[in-house]
């Protein structure tokens, strides 16, 4: 076991987790943010998408010990209470079924249109193709990404 | 207004509503979380007054309903309050919704998420439900105001007696409502008057999943809680040797190793029982980490599995004794079977007319034999579940479509009276069927009554692919026969497969054919199967709309046309004794998408289309697929659905609903499948398994539902298996490739 720092979501958490730990068992078991989630653990869903330093991460493939003093964001920090353009588009084109992959998508989403505000329906394919749904929500959340660059 | 006899005898439903109120005591609900996305508009009142089992309300007229059954993506956590709001009569945005835990005594049986039955089962009860609060808020109204009832209206939550000008909301009468008996006899209104059935209502749990609340299962965190996996057998067929605790018993975290043996030799399995893996090694620790690495290093060593007889009972029957077949089974001996099972006895299922004879004198024959292989459920949220058990009473919480059954699976295996056991449901991150089989809830009960501490069970992905209920691997083999003027004179099919036939003997075209034939075949496996989205119609349908499809070409006749002759005929002249299906609901699909999709009349130059139409769960759905080829690769345009579901409860969540069946169709018939090699699942994670993929699927689909005063009939499952067919006519349309065999990628790569 070792301590460690980690800046979350704007404050400072000490943590002590062997150093091999996942991220996203930090903030799943020791930090209680468990929207993100844990799908396959090998960076081939998208379920467990963060942001380091403002870059779409795969949560599951970034040790604690390798984290240092990148600015971790979660889903939980992604706003203060939904009003994030993403979260409103994602809630006016009503996307989620189970609802269970959403916030990776929505933290993948929200990195794709830093990147590229007016991205093409084949951007957003593309960008988002790391993501699964298994309920099959893709279309809406193509919709969704589109209302959030006109927005 | 139709009058509706409240179906409890007035002492039952008393009962029952004490029972709901103070009977159980909810000593676990955080996850029944209260939301609303206009939540905030109105301050939750200091008192809730419950008028029935299903909805109380505050004294500033805000109403909580319960949702009676497991929400795992389909809606019903939205639209089941719907029904009880409409008749309430209340202004949705004073709704908060409430998950019910298990409790059939005030439910019902149903609390069930299968068979896509939650709205059709609960269209009456929960409109009963508000219909019967509403005359109780009425009676009391009338009480305060010493008015006629007859003279009272509501109104979006306000009660109203015109003739005095007096008007107050429901809250003012709440208390004295509560206390009153509940009426024998309530009105329901009619359809014209619905405000809020048919209108669109969004998800109620939409801002708590886009902000990452604990809404499911893996969510959960308790006090003390301590985190457990299992090892299972790497194989169907083997089974535990031994192990060596001490390889990681000093690990940091690491708590306990032991064994348990699921289910007890003398104790009858019930249906949603798996039968593998009965003894499996468990790692308890402090958290998910430390125990995932202990996994990875912990000796075990496997064994061939003996003979083996276990009692299981089936749906309500009686217990029989089921072999459990033993050996190592593959992939590779599977298909061999799947091709060729000549000397398997085969079993008639139906036979109308005289097909040898249409056969012996067909100037041609249409023969064709297609196949698909296992399939595993990958539900994004893998299998877990929340238990502390102790000696007088177990808590159970989590994701489970069968709450029920697994209470008395656990009731059975600890000994315990189901009064002490309490099941909360979480929201499930999916379902689809393999959630039935809640063999995780006794796990977790076990481990936890081991350990005397509240356990979370985690399966990893790991776990959840190699230790299912797939759906089975199929194969339906037709036969068409057409006489020498090129009339279609008989059908054969037979159905077969590893270890269930997908045969449905009685749907489409059966009931359009003089003569026909069908049979069935089954090779027994020791691969544990289940239901798994429209079970066997999920095959079914992507078979016989495909061989449909290429009869029609062979007839020369227009496929969509061709299939509305056979339903003409199904419908004036049915033929035989026993046909599922509404032949002229099943023709209202067809000719709504053709007018949708402008079929015969469209000219996408460089898209070509194909058609399917398909019955099950209660409702019809027809598909028209436009395509174009990038090589071996179909580029999916756009796809057209036409939904007959009866009454449509929450047309933009039902819309949604269509276009992830759609979506989940394509994969499925597009993309992986598991294998086996002695029987090891070669797939364990999605790096193996190929799910469907955000830029492979359809670049739209447009969904259009037919009209209907029908009571509503299933959703969750009916969009998600024709489309598998109208892919595979529409690519044949593009690329003059006909597919056999799922997963198409094989046969389009080949």
């Amino acid at each position: 076991m070792a301590q460690f720092t980690l800046k979350v979501n704007g404050a400072s958490h000490q943590v002590d987790v062997e150093p091999d730990t996942p991220i996203l068992w930090v903030l799943r078991d020791h930090l209680n943010l468990v929207g993100t989630k844990y799908g396959c653990g090998i960076a081939q869903c998208g379920a467990c998408t963060i942001h380091l330093d403002g870059t779409a991460t795969r949560a599951c493939q970034l040790q604690v010990s390798m984290v240092g003093n990148s600015e971790i964001t979660t889903i939980e920090g992604l706003s203060e209470n939904g009003e994030h353009p993403v979260q409103q588009a994602w809630l006016e084109e009503d996307v989620p079924q189970c609802g269970y992959c959403q916030t990776g998508q929505i933290m993948t989403a929200v990195s794709l249109l830093k990147n590229n505000p007016h991205p093409t329906d084949e951007e957003i394919e593309m960008g988002m193709s790391g993501n699964l749904c298994r309920c099959g929500t893709y279309t809406r959340i193509k919709k969704a990404i589109k209302r959030a660059s006109n927005s | 207004m139709s009058t509706f006899k409240t179906k409890t005898s007035r002492r039952e439903f008393i009962r029952n509503v004490s029972l709901g109120s103070g009977g159980i005591i909810l000593s676990f609900n955080w996850l029944a979380s209260c939301n609303s996305t206009e939540r905030e508009l109105m301050a939750l009142p200091n008192n809730w007054y419950e008028l029935n089992g299903y909805l109380k309300i505050g004294e500033n007229g805000l109403a909580t309903i319960m949702s009676p059954n497991p929400e795992i993506g389909q809606n019903v956590k939205t639209s089941m309050p719907m029904l009880v709001a409409e008749e309430l009569d209340i202004d949705w945005k004073n709704v908060l919704v409430e998950q019910a835990p298990l409790n059939v005594g005030l439910f019902g049986n149903w609390q069930i998420a299968g068979g896509s039955r939650s709205i059709g089962s609960s269209w009456v009860p929960l409109r009963q439900a508000g219909a019967t609060a509403r005359k109780m808020l009425l009676m009391a109204a009338a009480s305060s105001w010493s008015v006629p009832i007859e003279e009272l209206t509501t109104s979006n939550g306000i009660i109203t007696h015109k003739a005095s000008g007096k008007s107050d909301h429901y809250g003012v009468f709440a208390e004295k409502a509560s206390i009153l008996e509940v009426p024998e006899e309530v009105e329901l209104k009619e359809l014209a008057d619905y405000k809020i059935i048919g209108h669109s209502k969004k998800n109620v749990d939409g801002k708590n999943i886009v902000t990452g609340k604990p809404l499911f299962g893996l969510d959960i965190k308790e006090e003390g809680m301590l985190t457990a996996m299992i090892v299972h057998p790497p194989a169907f067929g083997k089974v535990l040797k031994s192990f060596d605790a001490s390889s990681v018993i000093n690990m940091p975290g690491i708590k306990d190793v032991f064994t348990i043996n699921t289910f007890n030799d003398e104790d009858a399995r019930g249906w949603s029982d798996i039968t593998a893996f009965n003894e499996q090694v468990v790692i308890v620790g402090e958290s998910t980490w430390q125990v995932m690495k202990a996994k990875k290093v912990l000796k075990v060593v496997w064994q061939n599995m003996p003979k083996t007889t276990i009692k299981q009972a089936g749906w309500g029957g009686n217990a029989t004794d089921v072999s459990i077949p033993t050996g190592l089974e593959s992939s590779v001996d599977h298909n061999k079977k799947l091709n060729d099972y000549s000397g398997l006895p085969l079993q008639t299922a139906r036979k109308d007319g005289n097909p040898e004879k249409a056969f012996k004198e067909a100037a041609k024959v249409l023969e064709r034999t297609y196949t698909a292989p296992f399939r595993a459920h990958n539900t994004m949220e893998p299998m877990n579940f929340f238990a502390d058990v102790t000696e007088d009473r177990a808590i159970l919480s989590g994701p489970v479509q069968t709450p029920e059954a697994a209470e008395g699976s656990v009731a059975t295996r600890l000994k315990m009276p189901r009064e002490k056991i309490e099941v909360h449901l979480s929201r499930m991150g999916g379902g689809f069927g393999r959630r039935l089989y809640g063999t995780f809830v006794v796990e977790a009960a076990l481990i936890s009554q081991h350990v005397k501490a509240p356990i979370k069970l985690v399966y990893t992905r790991e776990d959840d692919m190699t230790y299912g209920t797939y759906r089975p691997a199929y194969t339906l083999k037709y036969r068409a026969a057409i006489d020498k003027n090129n009339n279609l004179t008989a059908i054969h099919v037979i159905g077969g497969g590893i270890p269930e036939s997908p045969l449905h003997e009685n749907r489409f075209p059966a009931g359009a054919i003089d003569n026909y034939l069908a049979e069935k075949w089954v090779i027994p496996s020791n691969i544990t199967i289940g239901a798994y989205r429209a079970p066997r119609s999920n095959f079914n349908a992507s078979a016989e709309q495909s061989f449909l499809d290429e009869l029609a070409e062979t007839l020369g006749k227009d496929p969509l046309e061709f299939r509305l002759e056979l339903l003409k005929r199904a419908q004036d002249k049915p033929v035989g004794e026993r046909n599922d299906y509404d032949a002229k609901r099943y023709a209202g699909v067809l000719e709504l998408v053709k007018k949708n999709a402008k079929w015969g009349a469209e000219d996408k130059k460089d898209l070509k289309r194909g058609v399917a139409a398909y019955y099950c769960h209660q409702s019809y759905v027809a598909n028209v697929v436009d395509v174009r080829m990038d090589g071996s690769k179909p580029i999916i345009d756009e796809v057209f659905a036409a939904v007959d579901c009866g009454i449509v409860v929450n047309p933009d969540a039902a819309t949604n609903l269509a276009e992830g069946g759609t979506v989940d169709g394509i994969g499925t018939a597009m993309y992986g499948g598991l294998s086996f090699v002695d029987g090891m699942p070669q797939q364990d994670n999605f790096d193996k398994y190929r799910l469907i993929r955000h830029h492979e699927a359809p670049k739209k689909v447009s969904v259009d539902f037919v009209k209907s005063d029908i009571a509503p009939t299933g959703m969750g499952e009916p969009p998600y298996p024709p489309v598998q067919a109208a892919l595979a006519n529409a690519i044949y349309s593009a690329s003059g490739k006909r597919l056999y065999h799922q997963p198409f990628i094989n046969e389009l790569n080949s």
